[in-house]
């Protein structure tokens, strides 16, 4: 029987000639990754196994993201015990405060995923690196540390959902307007268990930061893993960014695909999810009035350089809304800069935004912008469940770093077309 | 091991957000971060919840990060047992992990309201609401799974096999 492209790169960890969605396989991992909130949850159960080192440490990556530059002095000592961890296991992959990025930005930008690789992160939106062809998944901090302790992983092999996507996006319409639209179509357990493959003409057409937020919200739908197929988008990056083996697996012909859906990305409308689910999506020409109080650009969904070029386009020029507290946070350190010399930081603080260091902060209500009782924002992150970036009656609308833009511009949910 | 308590009562998408939400994640001692367990859905749950009471919830429970504190707080404040419809991939493979017991059985989430008093007979899967008298068998855990149980949960259950 035919194996999708999950399906191949877990059969081939796992040392075996074919698998089939149910199989229990038990596998073996090219990179686990954690960071300042699951490491130190990690690092008790590693201790418990009674090994002395890492499985590999170059194969062990630590990322200090959530709550950094540390928020307050508990931050600091999980800061602390991430880092004393890393240093005494000499984790090779290890990133300090000014080398450190948003994890899921940084991790491919630092050429540490490989396509065809088999990657387990105790973070849920790692899920994010099927965009280079990888077989990547969110775990929790024991099977992070047990991955860490012996390099070894059991997994469920995955039915799975092909998305066959056709035609090109249309000015202003981005990845994350494709993955809420998906959201909104299958609901936020439309995935659960499965891997969505995202495969056709219409992916080809796709920029690879597209991929990349589409991949990383795939856990919003409740999949297993997101990936995309390797083509030459994808071989440019993995080219330009590491030295690591490449390893293309195709789905077969004679795949099982629990379901296929064909998007044509042509028709796709910017597309915005509402309070308090993912799923719970509208176009932006069903939007009614609504005033924002805050817009956040940036995370590992939309921090990438494409993303603050497409806020860039729609600010250049322009004043936010005095009444909107606009932040852009670059996900990486190298995003950062290469946006100081494209001129796009010059454009968000002439235009009146805030641009911080990269964090995770204010999309998982860590610090740097946390809403107050009743007010809503507009965010290009990823979940807008109660109470996540701040007060329990606050309201978070998810959407494009271009209709975040627009927004911050008007003070309303706006339409990056009409600003 | 059969566990008893009384049922609190949750619906869809219970996310990992509202089981702890990130601000007490700094720190990762349960016994701290539990005490906010469930503030953002039901901010009576920790104050009225005793040793041994059970969540009873809808589909998709403990959706969203991939926290284990979710779990952990959980089960550090007192719950035995999590009875869904469904549960997020993450939040079941860590309750498996730290050793929350949690079934899928779609009949007794109907038939369980809040405050009725639950047991659970764990080596059968049997399901009782006390309340009304009426029992369900939830769907087994695969026996790769029941095996890990058996022997403690992920970490033994490595141990074991890898570190010799």
């Amino acid at each position: 029987m035919g194996m999708t492209m999950s399906q191949k790169i877990l059969a081939h960890h796992a040392n075996l000639e074919s698998v089939e969605a149910g199989d229990l396989i038990l596998a073996n991992l090219d990179l686990v990754l954690a960071n300042d909130i699951t490491g130190p949850v990690a690092i008790n159960e590693f201790n418990k196994f009674g090994v002395k080192d890492v499985f590999d440490k170059k194969k062990v990556a630590l990322v200090p993201d959530h709550f950094t530059p540390a928020k307050d002095i508990q931050a600091a000592q999980l800061c602390k015990a991430l880092r004393d961890f890393a240093h005494e296991k000499e984790i090779e992959n290890y990133f300090e405060v000014g080398q450190m990025g948003i994890e899921h930005a940084l991790l491919p930008e630092q050429g540490l995923v490989g396509a065809g690789e088999l990657i387990i992160g105790a973070d849920s939106h790692t899920c994010t690196y099927g965009a280079l062809g990888a077989f990547s998944t969110g775990v929790g901090s024991t099977d992070m540390a047990s991955g860490m302790a012996t390099g070894k992983g059991w997994f469920k092999v995955p039915t799975a959902i092909k998305f066959n996507l056709t035609g090109a996006l249309n000015k202003w319409v981005s990845g994350k307007d494709v993955i809420l639209h998906i959201i909104g179509m299958i609901g936020v357990d439309g995935a659960l268990y499965q891997s969505m493959e995202f495969v056709g003409e219409g992916a080809k057409s796709l920029s690879i930061d597209d991929r990349f937020t589409i991949c990383n919200m795939a856990i919003e739908a409740g999949a297993k893993n997101g990936i995309f197929e390797v083509d030459e988008v994808a071989l440019d990056y993995l080219k330009e960014h590491t030295t690591k083996e490449t390893k293309i697996f195709k789905a077969d012909d004679d795949a099982v695909y629990e379901r296929v859906y064909d998007i044509n990305l042509s028709e796709i409308r910017p597309t915005l999810s509402f309070p308090h689910l993912p799923d719970n999506t509208r176009t932006i020409d069903e939007v009614p009035k609504i005033k924002i109080d805050q817009v956040v650009i940036g995370s590992c969904t939309n921090g990438r350089i494409s993303d603050l070029r497409a806020a860039a386009e729609v600010l250049k020029g322009k004043k936010t809304n005095p009444r909107v507290r606009t932040i852009i946070f670059p996900a990486t350190q190298k995003i950062y800069l290469q946006a100081l010399e494209e001129g796009l930081l010059k454009i968000f603080i002439d235009s009146g935004a805030v641009v911080s260091t990269p964090t995770c902060g204010p999309c998982l209500g860590g610090h740097m912008g946390i809403l107050a009782d009743g007010e809503k924002a507009v965010t290009t992150t990823n979940r807008n469940f109660v109470g996540r970036m701040g007060h329990i009656n606050s309201e978070i609308y998810l959407a494009s770093p271009a209709v975040a833009a627009a927004s911050a511009l008007t003070g309303y949910i706006s339409n990056p077309e009409n600003v | 091991m059969i566990a008893k308590g009384k049922a609190f009562r949750y619906l869809d998408n219970v996310d990992t957000d509202v089981i702890i939400p990130a601000r007490y994640l700094t720190t990762s001692d349960p016994k701290e971060f539990s005490r906010y367990c469930m503030i953002d859905l039901d901010e009576n749950f920790i104050k009225e919840v005793k040793e041994g009471d059970i969540i009873v919830a809808q589909n998709n429970f403990g959706s969203g990060s991939s926290r284990e504190h979710a779990p952990l707080a959980i089960k550090t404040a007192g719950i035995s047992c999590v009875i869904a419809n469904s549960f997020a991939r993450i939040f079941y493979r860590n309750a498996i992990n730290i050793g929350l017991p949690i079934l899928e059985c779609e009949e007794a989430v109907n038939n369980i309201a809040k405050g009725d008093i639950v047991s659970v007979d764990f080596e059968s899967g049997t399901i009782t609401n006390e309340t009304t008298g009426k029992s369900f068998v939830a769907k087994p855990f695969p026996p790769f799974i029941q095996n890990m149980i058996t022997k403690g949960g992920l970490i033994n259950y490595f141990s074991e096999e890898f570190v010799k």
